[in-house]
């Protein structure tokens, strides 16, 4: 069965003929559905271009972290709904992340109760979907909250009704900013030149950056929110739809990362314990300075999977009208200039780029921490 | 009782632990359980109907069929529970029968497809035509769910085989074609699939939303399906495809009948927590119009009756799709038990 005498190709000839083949109707595919586009946009009188990221947009965005105006262009809504994006996938991944490593430790401590609640928690979490938790902290809690004048106090400033999570806020000197900066920049230049198992290395860069923010949170006149009249007046306010949105992701993805952890300590044999604490390690630093720059390492692949997980899922905020890129680029825009195509195109692009970014930070990461001692 | 001294009492962190667990029961619990049963009121026909501090079941019964069949027509709906069935009949031949496991699959992947058509959509055999857009409920995300798996299980397929392939141009289309999908969100794909393949359509050409947004879950889980298979068929000892080139098989025949069929075996636990992921996923098809059981609670929620039920529509629906993924999941551990084991036995 294998050689067919009369029409026999040689084996790379074969391989060029079907790659040949594949190459021709992927292309016929293309320009088939090129063409369909072009019709129907020549005959709904659309036209095609990215022009109209200069065009105004004349809607409003009602949460923008840069300044907004209904004059405006498409492209600059574009850039505010991005950071919205950017913001809340920021804020869920550092909050998945501790709660994911609060769950993990709750289910290694071996109290039973405690490991008992964070395994019912984790499986409650991750069986049930995520856009249905979003819904339920969205609707069924963050909605039927009092009006502002019947806030839930927290004390220090801290306030909570139907319009969201009011907060103090800092207003903090220039000089401070700049003196952040640059502590920052030292800690990460500390942390990337440090010597190789170097425990002052890895400790003088948080505690730096701990410092000024101390000194910082002193230094700064706090903003209290206060009720005035019918609403509260100063302090900064967390809409019901981004502390919805941020609440969902963190929960749901802290469900997955508590495994992933949880599997990277467990997967550390347990010769490494028992090496150590015969070396006279006590636990606490077997865990700090053994087991955990091991598991670390096998941590970080899946690790890197969850939070562009975190990144994609920022879109379900376009089900409860937080104004993220998919809801405010996706809809609004593409709703107002009907270029469908362009939007989408952009809006692709936009998630791609970001996921190569990351996972080709993660994996430079992962090199480095591979590349250390073996 | 000794045995549960130390780990509760032993350590002070275990005493602050065991107080803080047993103090976080005392404050959600009763609170939970007094609302959820003891206050709740079962029966009635509005809201008025309900104690105000208990939880209002009266709406979930009221509208149970809705949930689970969405507008189905009442007389037709034994045609979805027979698909049901029918469905998990043939998914529990598959996944434990111990021979004969090809015929399960093929049954699976084209009599079950057929039989649910014809079922579900009617018009042929005396059976009444129902409309899809007359679907919904969690019919409507068993529905999806099953379309996405079996359509992706053979797309995923040639795809693992198309990234493993020697020849550049289908290695590159398939990894190309992988990491676009798994690098946009669902949702924004749900969206384009929805607005713009009637754009790319020729004119005139129309499409029901349901297969649109079936196909667009069928090609976003490939993706996934193709990385899964993937993982498996690198799983395979190199041994058997040595073996089966040595007695003279094609490469290609080798691949199929002797890589693939042990890949398969290995794929089981990842294609299981596919299914969840997908299952769960399923609810996104609500944003865009399709009134699965998720799109149904929201609108259920607006309806004048029965204001502000938001907490017993979520939790009704969350203990369904516990529930169930539960019950996949735990399939799942089983089968990874099983052949986990036999994965590992070293072969000789």
């Amino acid at each position: 069965m294998t050689a067919r005498p009369g029409w026999s190709l040689s084996r790379p000839a074969r391989a060029w003929l079907w790659q040949i083949v594949a190459v021709a109707g992927l292309a016929a595919l293309v320009l088939w559905l090129g063409h369909n586009a072009r019709v129907n946009m020549a005959q709904r009188n659309i036209t095609f271009g990215f022009d109209f990221l200069l065009h105004p947009a004349g809607f409003d965005i009602p949460f923008h972290l840069l300044s907004w105006q209904l004059t405006d262009t498409y492209g600059r809504a574009l850039l505010v709904c991005s950071l919205n994006t950017v913001l809340c996938a920021s804020m869920s991944i550092v909050l998945a992340s501790a709660l994911g490593l609060l769950i993990a430790l709750m289910r290694l401590s071996g109290n039973p109760l405690a490991a008992g609640t964070a395994r019912a928690v984790m499986e409650v979490v991750r069986n049930t979907p995520q856009l249905m938790q979003i819904f339920f902290i969205y609707v069924a809690v963050l909605q039927s909250l009092p009006p502002p004048r019947q806030s839930i106090v927290f004390g220090w400033g801290f306030f909570l009704n139907v319009r969201g999570l009011l907060i103090p806020s800092p207003d903090i000197d220039l000089r401070m900013l700049l003196l952040g900066c640059v502590v920052l920049g030292l800690a990460i230049a500390g942390w990337i030149a440090r010597p190789p198992g170097s425990i002052v290395g890895v400790i003088v860069g948080p505690l730096l950056l701990l410092a000024w923010a101390v000194a910082a949170a002193f230094s700064a006149t706090w903003d209290l929110p206060a009720m005035h009249g019918f609403n509260f007046t100063g302090g900064l306010r967390i809409p019901p739809e981004l502390l919805a949105l941020w609440l969902g992701i963190s929960i749901y993805t802290s469900a997955f990362i508590s495994e992933i952890i949880r599997a990277a300590i467990l997967g550390i044999s347990y010769g490494q314990t028992e090496a150590s604490l015969s070396l006279g390690l006590s636990r606490g630093l077997t865990m700090y300075l053994v087991i955990l720059p091991q598991a670390l390492r096998t941590l970080i692949p899946p690790l890197t999977s969850q939070y562009l997980n975190i990144i994609k899922s920022t879109t379900l905020g376009a089900a409860i009208a937080y104004p993220e890129i998919l809801q405010i680029f996706g809809r609004t825009v593409l709703n107002q200039s009907g270029r469908a195509v362009e939007v989408m195109t952009l809006l692709i692009a936009v998630f791609l780029t970001v996921n190569l970014l990351v996972s080709a930070a993660m994996n430079r990461w992962n090199r480095r921490l591979m590349a250390q001692g073996r | 009782m000794k045995a549960l001294w130390k780990p509760l009492f032993g350590s002070p962190l275990n005493v602050v632990l065991t107080a803080s667990m047993l103090a976080l029961f005392y404050l959600t619990l009763p609170p939970f359980l007094h609302w959820a049963l003891a206050n709740a009121t079962w029966d009635g026909l509005s809201r008025k109907a309900c104690a105000p501090d208990g939880a209002c079941w009266a709406f979930v019964k009221a509208r149970f069929p809705l949930f689970i069949y969405g507008r189905y027509p009442q007389a037709e709906r034994w045609r979805v529970d027979l698909a049901f069935v029918l469905l998990v009949s043939i998914s529990a031949g598959t996944l434990f029968a111990p021979r004969r496991r090809g015929w399960w699959l093929l049954a699976l992947l084209v009599f079950m497809p057929v039989a649910g058509t014809i079922l579900l959509v009617g018009g042929v055999f005396g059976l009444a035509p129902v409309a899809t857009g007359d679907w919904g409920g969690l019919m409507l995300n068993v529905v999806l769910t099953f379309v996405g798996v079996a359509g992706s299980l053979p797309l995923g397929i040639m795809l693992a085989f198309g990234r493993q392939s020697t020849l550049p141009v289908v290695r590159w289309g398939s990894i190309g074609f992988i990491e676009l999908w798994r690098g946009s969100p669902l949702l924004a794909v749900l969206f384009t699939g929805l607005i713009m393949l009637p754009m790319f359509l020729p004119n005139g050409v129309t499409v029901d939303n349901m297969i649109r947004a079936g196909v667009v879950l069928t090609l976003f889980v490939s993706a996934y399906m193709a990385e899964t298979v993937r993982g498996a068929l690198q799983g395979v000892p190199r041994g058997q495809t040595e073996a089966a080139l040595a007695l003279g098989m094609h490469r290609s025949v080798a691949e199929v009948l002797v890589v693939l069929p042990q890949a398969m075996r290995l794929a089981i636990p990842g294609i299981i927590n596919i299914v969840v992921d997908l299952f769960k996923d399923t609810t996104l098809v609500s944003i865009v119009g399709l009134f699965d059981l998720m799109g149904v609670i929201n609108q259920s929620l607006k309806d004048p009756n029965w204001l502000g039920l938001a907490m017993e529509g979520y939790t009704f629906a969350m203990a369904l799709f516990f529930v169930a993924c539960l019950v996949i999941s735990l399939i799942g551990q089983t089968l990874e038990r099983q052949y986990g084991s036999a994965a590992h036995a070293p072969r000789r």
